[in-house]
């Protein structure tokens, strides 16, 4: 079974802040990691090609520094790395990213499942591993908490609702997003990250993809941007205190209050 | 302070502090507590190549040495030197497999050690016999193609838990210390059993129990080098064990002292965070130091033992003895810093110190250490 790992690199969550004269990301001194969705699909990836054979290969589109988050998947235990990285795709939104994305899927070729994290931690759109199926006309499965069953043709997955979970059986190839649930990441071991210290990483530009120039990046993203701001901070709830029954009374008057105001 | 790790050594280092970080800080306190040996942290160990990196690559190793095993040693003992035992006990065990042990044993039982598959222990000392090695009653009787191991061990860590033994026993007695020899014991052979497991002050969350052997069968292969070398190559393990239980010691002392530089900035009296009070600052600038000289002298004599220098034994008692004697004074420093939140088992303090007491204890007292480090003294200065 050959899958396909789809990653992103992006800045360390804790440290995010955000330019309010631009409504970007600061990124200056901020640390790099996998988008940590990402890292569960990159788990999921190793586990099924050590149940079942075959290879898991990792790609990413970025700039050469995500480079090391390839190096980090291979340490992981994924085979083989792919970076498409090329100022034309700069400025790209999710519909240029999976459309990219699509092309370098289709230059890997022979892959039965394709897994993506359920979103990235610094879009948080949740966009890109459905576009890249749409693109490449294979069924998409969203939400994974587990992959069940898989044999050549067919898989069996679980699929995480916000009631409970779907039973979902869907032909191959198709593409996953997973969710925290599907399983715990493992830590790298030494002679991984031997390995992917010395790894060959294959970088692609724009002009190595059978590519229509004009949906790549800035152009190619009808996405537009108005305003980033930081919610404002969820007020705390009230509580009220004392014998139940003041408590229910209290209560029942407050709610009025709010449906009147 | 820069020791100028190779990039191998430094990869070990951030993956140890990685688990020590993610996987055994969050269990140490209740793995104390209720005493739980480790095994899901030797799975994470076994899986992240950690196990072998001081056994040769030709049994599945990382290829290292002593100095690599020191760094594990330290690392994982910063977030809980009982858990860290099941690594380190065993590499004690290994010890005169890897010393003096032939192709035979070595292919027999490395793989197992280096993968994690199996963990192991030494034997060595007995009810009566402690800081008096020569002084034991097991004894081992040539049997045809075996020996009869009879006696009992004491204190013995991974006691019960570990499926490889390599066990001191004397083959001559009349002959006093030139009688000892050493066998692998496999767990499972008739006649070997185990006896109570001890319930301790610090280390626990590592397991501690005797060794009994009753008419216990083991095969002659088994036999480590010659009849009559046990006591030698017990004494040349300990020359290449002690640098560990140093290490052990120095991760147990910057585990307390990064604990209470912390809080020490954290807490505040007098409208001031204590950090700022000169009696903290000297604590904290003495226990840094201190620290930082343990390593040193850890990591040369470790060094030292990698490079293959045939008179270690001077240095590896000083690595042990100082590295442990600081681990004692910087754990009971680092709970004064705490104050009475230190006595208190909510904060990491009081088990480091806790902890740090069986270094100054085990592979040989810091008196026998003193003493070791005296005759070698007067041996090489003879006049």
């Amino acid at each position: 079974m050959n899958i396909i790992v789809c990653i992103k690199q992006v800045p360390d969550t804790t440290q995010v802040r955000i330019d309010p004269e631009t409504n970007t990301l600061i990124r200056e001194g901020v640390e790099s990691i996998i988008n940590p969705f990402d890292t569960y699909a990159i788990e999921e990836g190793v586990r099924l090609k050590e149940k079942f054979g075959g290879k898991t290969v990792v790609l990413t589109m970025g700039p050469p520094q995500a480079e090391a988050a390839l190096r980090e998947a291979i340490s992981m235990g994924c085979d083989e790395a792919y970076l498409v990285s090329d100022r034309a795709f700069a400025g790209s939104d999710t519909l240029a990213t999976g459309y990219t994305l699509a092309k370098a899927i289709q230059k890997i070729k022979n892959f039965d499942i394709i897994l993506c994290g359920k979103q990235a931690s610094d879009g948080d759109t949740a966009q890109v591993g459905p576009g890249i199926a749409t693109q490449l006309d294979i069924p998409q499965v969203t939400y994974v908490k587990k992959i069940e069953e898989a044999d050549e043709k067919s898989a069996q997955v679980e699929r995480m609702t916000e009631e409970g979970f779907e039973i979902v059986k869907t032909s191959l190839p198709c593409l996953f997003t997973v969710v925290k649930e599907i399983n715990e990441p493992r830590i790298p071991s030494l002679k991984g990250r031997m390995k992917a210290k010395k790894a060959e990483i294959v970088s692609w530009k724009a002009i190595d993809l059978d590519i229509d120039e004009a949906r790549l990046g800035l152009t190619g993203s009808p996405t537009w941007v108005s305003k980033i701001f930081t919610p404002p901070p969820r007020p705390r709830g009230e509580v009220f205190e004392g014998e139940p029954e003041d408590v229910a009374t209290k209560l029942v008057e407050a709610l009025k209050d709010r449906l009147n105001s | 302070m820069d020791y100028l790790l190779t990039e191998e050594q430094v990869m070990i280092r951030d993956l140890c502090r990685e688990i020590t970080e993610e996987k055994i800080k969050p269990v140490a306190a209740e793995y104390d507590e209720k005493e739980i040996f480790p095994w899901d942290i030797v799975k994470v160990l076994a899986d992240s190549d950690i196990c072998g990196v001081y056994i040769d690559e030709k049994y599945g190793g990382m290829g290292g040495g002593m100095m690599e095993l020191c760094i594990v040693a330290e690392e994982l003992s910063r977030g809980c030197a009982g858990i860290a035992l099941a690594f380190a006990g065993t590499a004690l065990g290994a010890e005169p497999i890897l010393i003096a042990g032939n192709d035979d044993q070595k292919e027999r039982y490395l793989p197992d050690i280096a993968s994690g598959k199996k963990l192991a222990a030494y034997g060595i000392t007995e009810p009566a016999a402690g800081s008096d090695v020569a002084g034991m009653q097991t004894t081992a009787k040539k049997d045809g193609d075996h020996y009869i191991l009879n006696g009992t061990k004491h204190f013995i860590t991974n006691g019960g838990d570990a499926e490889i033994y390599t066990i001191v026993a004397m083959t001559n007695k009349a002959k006093g210390a030139r009688g000892a020899s050493i066998f692998i014991v496999d767990k499972d052979t008739p006649g070997f059993t185990f006896g109570k497991k001890e319930e301790k002050l610090g280390i626990r969350a590592s397991s501690t129990r005797e060794l009994i052997f009753t008419d216990c069968k083991v095969p002659k292969e088994n036999l480590i080098g010659r009849e009559g070398q046990g006591f030698l190559l017990a004494m040349r393990t300990f020359d290449q064990s002690r640098p560990g239980i140093g290490a052990q010691a120095l991760g147990i002392a910057q585990g307390a002292f990064e604990a209470a530089l912390k809080y020490s900035q954290e807490r505040k009296q007098f409208g001031k965070s204590i950090s700022s009070f000169q009696g903290i600052q000297f604590m904290l600038a003495d226990m840094a130091t201190e620290i930082e000289a343990a390593r040193a002298l850890i990591y040369a004599s470790a060094r030292q033992i990698d490079a293959g220098v045939k008179s270690i034994t001077k240095e590896s008692s000083m690595a042990k003895m100082y590295a442990s004697d600081v681990a004692m004074k910087v754990t009971v420093d680092a709970v004064q810093i705490f104050g009475g939140y230190g006595y208190c088992k909510e904060y990491p303090v009081e088990k480091y110190m806790r902890d740090a007491k069986i270094t100054q204890i085990y592979e040989g007292t810091n008196q026998i250490q003193r003493n070791i480090i005296a005759l070698e003294l007067i041996k090489q200065s003879k006049i």
